[in-house]
This record gives structure tokens, sequence and C-alpha cells, in this order.
């Protein structure tokens, strides 16, 4: 299943990248090949904005405006013009995301 | 079988296996014996509990009702450290988040292994959330590790962290500030025998958050719920007021006769956005939630108006408010199943937001009018 195509944030510098390969370990949507010794997006679409791959990246050669995919989270930052977050403990708790 | 064991384990260690004398009394050893455990092991200096890795019946109830209900809290393992079998310092460490759900994976998928389990303090959140909030994090890992002195536990320095952790663990900072080194384990628990018996490799399949239908299912109560309880009242009491409220009154007979057809099609939208979108949700064209929800809601409506029709003969400012409005109220449920899903990003659902919400308002306000229109009519040529 892929969401909205070409709206993702994710960006990769190439210079910065080492290869390790730890990106491929965490991403849970196979955004990222080891291609000539580097990392490289192979299909950014599929890229949820979950942040493992900035947060993992020894080279700090990853960025991605990292955030919940959750319309209601997002419609209360809206309103009450807080940071969105999800209610996964108060009363709207959610099963998988946020 | 489980609860059995339990019992037997319970007798004959009762006063030697308290574990709670030790140095490292405090988040490691709980004060009270939990239903789940099995006997006790001994961790460096300290005795944690093993835990069973039979599920009960009572821990499927609590499934149960951690998918329906809201109250999660209650549902929390204490955090520390935990043993399976009878692990000693060569064996792997889990890491864990403290929502029982995410426990009792872990401990049923470990079935037959000796391990450690590391229960962090997530809130009793489960890791995929707890980790976009950070709870289940670098810093939390970095100080449960100290705490339950796990250098003296074990000789190694791997741990292995679900791979969903990596959210809010960075590995590397873990490394530098532990001296532990992060193995991303596989993303679902069942995987982690093959996972462990492939020498700590994970297949690419392992590594990936698939969403298929029996998950789908499991999270549409969350959607009903909140639906049902937040706006179907508020909906349907001004349903029945406007159709009830004639010139000489509210008539209930007219609330009643007017209004029955459009509190059926709303009950049409809820499932039309909570519960058909979610689980038809690959096979539904477009990729936007909010269309996939409104030509669900579209054609759900068109097929329920045989049942419910509104007004009769068919009243065509009624059936353009039905149109306009009960589609568009499937589409809005169904954005908000984003919440529950692997695969929406943040911008993808601004995206959405951005070009929905007017849209939604709009047709709110054109319905009322329309049905506004409607009553002027009505009144005007009794
Ligand atoms: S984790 Fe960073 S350095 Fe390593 S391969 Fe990926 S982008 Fe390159
Ligand atoms: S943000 Fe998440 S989904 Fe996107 S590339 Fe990074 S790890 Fe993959």
């Amino acid at each position: 299943m892929k969401y909205l195509s070409n709206v993702t944030t994710i960006s990769l510098t190439e210079e910065k990248c080492t290869g390790c390969g730890i990106c491929l370990e965490v991403c849970p949507h196979h955004v990222f090949v080891i291609e000539n010794r580097k990392a490289s997006l192979v299909d950014k679409d599929r890229c949820m904005e979950c942040g493992a791959c900035m947060m993992n990246c020894p080279s700090q050669a990853l960025f991605v405006d990292k955030g919940v995919g959750c319309a209601a989270a997002l419609i209360n930052s809206i309103i009450t013009g807080g940071d969105p977050t999800c209610g996964c403990s108060g009363d709207n708790g959610k099963g998988s995301c946020c | 079988m489980a609860e059995l064991k339990f019992r037997n384990d319970l007798l004959p260690g009762k006063a030697a296996a308290q574990p709670s004398a030790c140095g490292c009394a405090g988040p490691s050893v709980a004060e009270e014996k939990p239903r789940w455990a099995a006997g006790t092991v001994s961790a460096g200096s300290c005795t944690v509990y093993r835990v069973s890795t039979d599920l009960t019946t009572a821990d499927t109830w609590e499934h149960v009702r951690c998918r329906t209900s809201a109250f999660r809290e209650s549902y929390a393992v204490k955090p520390g450290l935990y043993a399976v079998g009878n692990p000693d310092k060569d064996s792997d460490v889990f890491v864990s988040a403290n929502y029982k759900l995410s426990f009792d994976h872990l401990r049923a998928a470990l079935k037959g292994l000796d391990g450690w389990v590391l229960v962090l303090d997530t809130k009793g959140i489960n890791v995929w959330c707890a980790a976009g909030k950070g709870t289940f994090g670098t810093d939390e890992l970095v100080k449960r590790i100290s705490l339950v002195r796990l250098n003296e536990v074990v000789g190694h320095r791997n741990i292995i962290v679900p791979q969903l952790g990596a959210v809010g663990v960075s590995g590397y900072a873990v490394r530098s500030a532990s001296g532990f080194r992060v193995l991303y384990g596989p993303v679902y628990a069942k995987d982690i025998p093959s996972y462990v018996a492939a020498g700590r490799r994970a297949t690419p399949g392992m590594r990936e958050v698939r969403f298929p239908l029996p998950e789908r299912l499991i999270l549409t109560p969350m959607e009903i719920n909140p639906a049902m309880k937040k706006y179907y009242p508020w909906f349907a009491l001004l349903i029945l007021l406007f159709f009830g409220l004639q010139p000489s009154g509210i008539i209930f007979k007219d609330a009643a006769s007017g209004g029955l057809p459009f509190l059926g099609l709303g009950l049409v939208a809820v499932l039309a956005g909570a519960f058909i979108t979610p689980l038809l949700l690959p096979f539904v064209p477009a990729r936007s939630f909010a269309v996939k929800g409104w030509l669900v809601g579209l054609l759900s409506i068109v097929l329920s108006l045989k049942v419910f029709r509104p007004a009769d003969p068919p009243d065509v400012l009624l059936l353009a408010a039905a149109f306009l409005f009960f589609p568009m109220a499937s589409s809005y449920i169904a954005l908000q199943f984003t919440g529950s899903t692997t695969f929406t990003g943040m911008s993808g659902v601004k995206k959405e937001l951005k070009i929905s919400l007017p849209l939604y308002i709009a047709s709110v306000a054109v319905s009322i009018i329309l049905l506004v229109l409607y009553k002027a009519g009505h009144w005007g040529a009794p």
C-alpha cells in the first residue's frame, strides 16, 4: 500500500554517507538500497516520515521532517496551535500508529 | 497449564526466592509477584522474575480490552529486567515496551528460548507509539541498562531492540553512552526465533511493516467508537429536532418519520468510513484516504437509499443534502484512520487536510442551507 506521491521530506546527503547500511536495517518500508557503497533512495514515496533512519545514521547523512501521519493529531494541533501529538495514552488511544 | 505451572513455582521457593533483598532492589524486581511470573532467576547480584511464555485466558481477555477500550494505563508491566527460560551470561537481551500487549507478544514469541527481557518504562504505551513520542528512546534505554546493572548480568555487550523502536532509539548514541551495541530485531515479535536462529540476522521480509486485513480489522473498533460517541449523538439530536420542529411545536411523529431515514444514513456513513474503508483499504481506488472514504461513502449511501428513503415521494432538496453530507462524513471519518495505519506520513496527511477541511466545512454549510430550504418550502405550503 502506498500513500500520496511526492510529499515526503526525506533527503540524503550523499557526500556524508559512508554506506554503513544502518538505514536499510531500520527503515520499515524499504526506502533505501546500497549502490556503489552509498545509500540511495529507491522508493521515496513509500517513506512514512517516521524518522528512524535519521535517528540512527551515524554520519548525519539523512534528514526527514519527522512527525505523526495522523489526521486527528494534526487537526488538534491546528485547533490548539500546539505540536501534533497523538493521544496514545489518553482517551483516544490508537493501536498501532502514534 | 500455565496457571498450574506458576502455582507450583510459587510454593517451594516462596521464602528463598522473594526477589527483593538484593542491592538492586527497585525497578528490576517487583514487590508483588505478577500473575504471569513463573519463578525467579538470579541475574548478576539480583534476582528477577522468570516470565511464563504461555498466555492464559486472563491475558487474552486483557488483549481484547486493550484493543477496544481506551484505558491503556491499566495494562502496564512494571519496567525492569525479566528472564525467559534459564538464561545465563551469554544469553540474548530483548528490549520491550511496558505495554502489556507488546510484552505478551514478546514473551509468547520467546517460548523455548533462554534470554533476558529488559522492559522500558514507556508509560504503558506500545513500541511504535512510544518511540514516536520518545518515551521508548535512547535516554530511557541507557537509564534502564544501568538501573538493572545489565553489564553484570551478561558478559556480552549486545541488546536486541525491536526495529520499530529505532524511531526513538539512536543506536550509536546508546553505544557511546552505555557501551551496549543495539541490534535491531525484526518488526514482529513472532519472527524472533528465526532471527535468533539465523545468527541475529533479519531477512528483508522481517524488516517490513505490513498492514494486513486482520490488523486493519482489529483497529476498526477504535474508529467506530469515537465516531459513535463524539459525533453521532449530536447529529441524531439535531436531525430529530429539525424534522420534529413544526409551526405548532415539536411533533414527535414527524421527528420519527422524517428523521429516521437520516439517522439510518448517518449510521451507514459511520460504517463506510470507520469500518468498510479500513477493511477494503488496498482495494478502494485512489491513494488519498479522504477520497477513499468519500467513494465508499457515496456507494454505501446509493445502496442504502432503498432502505432509508428520506421523504416519500423523494424530495430533491433532501436527496441533495444527503448526497452532499454523508459521503463527506464518511470521508472525514476515513481520514482519521491515517492515525492507525503504518504507512501514512505527516506531509501527506497535511496535504490531505489542507484540501479536504475547507470542503468538509463547505459541504456541511450547504447541506444545512438545503435542509432549511426544504423546511421553508414545507412550512410555506402546508
Ligand atoms: S545510515 Fe547513513 S551513513 Fe549509513 S548507509 Fe544510511 S545514509 Fe549512509
Ligand atoms: S523516515 Fe522512516 S520510512 Fe522514511 S526513509 Fe526513514 S526510516 Fe524509512
